[in-house]
């Protein structure tokens, strides 16, 4: 019989993965990647929130990562290129939270936690809210889904066909702030995005349809989590890490594959 | 009765005025093309009027439940979005699987369902966007130069295809084009814009303007030569009896 806290860290990894999959691919198919990072790293100001506030660290996060991303949205293409201004946020936001935190009268924190996941400290609750965040996420992207779809492949021709581009962007958004909540404890602030790209990436040359991409990628996800909790628990590796190292290996035998295939096409 | 009409439309984009006091309307079963130079707001008429852009005067009165088919100008799929034929035509929203088939057949993609998009020819591709289009099943197909990047039989062909279908459909049809010989023909209503309405009329009223001739300067050679056009002249537009654009 395995530990109970491992049985908890499974769960809480296949739960992201579920939602990661389908959520990532929108962000590789919208070039998010640092939009992604931006909101991701906005997640330590939201821990320096939470403990200076003594509220939830879900709650801190998700309204850090909210407000980044909403500020992002508003400010983006005014004066400088998008990636130079996603640079800022995401690297000013990070370094303030590491700033903040030493602020925080009491015991002295420890961030790594916080900025690679801690996914076998997962309790019950955590679990739980984990679980929800992640559901509401899927069932959004079920309702969402051609919507999404079609303002991914054209924001005119979705708008011609009657759907509100900018409720549905700002739908989009609000469901990467709550999977950086989720995420924050398993894989850790600097690597959510890693979570998000590297399976959906990993999954597009094996793919023929944005369905199957989305389903391969969390399949994908989910092995990574599994994998890299093995090792883990074998070598005793940092845990969110490992996951993203499994998610890497998986990417590089994907792309080796679709190489093959079409050295074999030629 | 109108299926959509522009009353007085003007758009300022920064210090820039785009388009002014543009009116037209399209009506049922009608075929209304709006030709222009390079810049002349043919483009951003067509956003306004499917609601992508926000004009700063006037109004856009479209008639209820109005269903829309639009084929953009550009359609860039990412190298990242693996999407076949098929499935993009799933994307219409229509489920019935017979009429996929049916309309793939009509536009001569039949073949091409199992292709990824990011495959087929700028022809093919542009069938393909027709395709999606119908298959909303509009009372008004928007088309945006949608013979860019053809060549003159493919050009031809696609006009064709287009006048085919829209007598199968029973839409109107709105276009932006820069082929002005083959598209003028099959045109009931012809709109000249270059920031604002120069002229309109029939086909042969409006290619006979000097406006429009000033715009594309057909001299006597008949070598096209585009003419800087002054935006702030003023001249007596022709206007065809009967159809009252205001």
């Amino acid at each position: 019989m395995l530990d109970d806290f491992l049985w908890r860290a499974t769960l809480a990894g296949i739960a992201l993965a579920l939602a990661a999959g389908p959520l990532g691919c929108f962000v590789v198919w919208r070039r998010m990647a640092y939009f992604g990072d931006a909101t991701a790293h906005a997640a330590i100001l939201g821990v320096a929130l939470s403990l200076g506030f003594s509220i939830s660290i879900f709650v801190g996060v998700l309204v850090a990562a909210l407000a980044m991303a909403f500020m992002i949205l508003s400010f983006s293409g005014r004066m400088f290129a998008v990636d130079t201004l996603l640079g800022v946020a995401a690297h000013g936001s990070l370094a303030l939270g590491l700033v903040a935190v030493t602020f925080i009268p009491g015991v002295r924190v420890d961030l790594t936690a916080y900025l690679f996941g801690d996914i076998l400290a997962v309790g019950y609750v955590d679990l739980l809210i984990i679980c929800a965040g992640s559901a509401s996420i899927l069932v959004l992207l079920r309702l969402r889904w051609e919507r999404l779809l079609l303002l991914t492949l054209n924001a005119d021709l979705a708008t011609a066909r009657g759907i509100d581009t900018r409720r549905e962007n700002m739908i989009l958004t609000v469901m990467l702030a709550v999977l950086v909540a989720v995420a924050i404890k398993i894989v850790g602030a600097l690597l959510i995005t890693a979570m998000l790209i590297i399976p959906a990436a990993a999954a597009r040359p094996v793919s023929r349809t944005p369905e199957s991409m989305s389903g391969v990628a969390v399949v994908a996800a989910v092995a990574s989590v599994v994998a890299g909790l093995w090792t883990s628990f074998q070598w005793d590796t940092p845990t969110g890490p490992s996951i993203v190292v499994a998610a890497s290996a998986l990417f590089a035998l994907a792309s080796l594959f679709a190489l093959a295939r079409s050295k074999h096409m030629r | 009765m109108s299926l959509i009409q522009a009353q007085g439309l003007g758009v300022r984009i920064g210090a820039r005025q785009i388009l002014r006091d543009v009116n037209l309307s399209v009506r049922k079963r009608e075929i209304v093309t709006v030709v222009g130079p390079n810049g002349s707001g043919k483009t951003t008429l067509l956003r306004v009027l499917i609601g992508a852009q926000t004009s700063s005067e006037g109004a856009v009165v479209r008639e209820a439940g109005l269903k829309i088919g639009y084929v953009p100008q550009r359609l860039a799929i990412d190298q990242a979005m693996p999407l076949t034929v098929a499935r993009w035509l799933a994307l219409s929203g229509t489920k019935d699987r017979n009429r996929h088939l049916r309309i793939a057949g009509q536009v001569g993609i039949s073949g091409l369902l199992k292709q990824q998009m990011v495959s087929l020819s700028g022809g093919e591709f542009q069938r393909a966007l027709l395709a999606q289009a119908l298959l909303v099943q509009p009372d008004l197909l928007v088309l945006d130069e949608p013979t860019q990047g053809l060549d003159q039989p493919a050009v031809a062909s696609f006009y064709r295809l287009i006048e085919e279908v829209r007598k199968d459909l029973n839409c109107a049809v709105l276009m932006v084009s820069h082929d002005l010989h083959v598209v003028m023909r099959s045109s009931d209503h012809v709109i000249c814009l270059n920031g604002h309405v120069c002229c309109q009329g029939t086909p042969t009223l409006v290619s006979a303007a000097p406006e429009y001739q000033a715009l594309f300067g057909f001299d006597t050679e008949g070598a096209l030569a585009l003419y800087r056009h002054e935006h702030d002249h003023r001249h007596d537009h022709v206007k065809e009896s009967g159809h009252d654009a205001g």
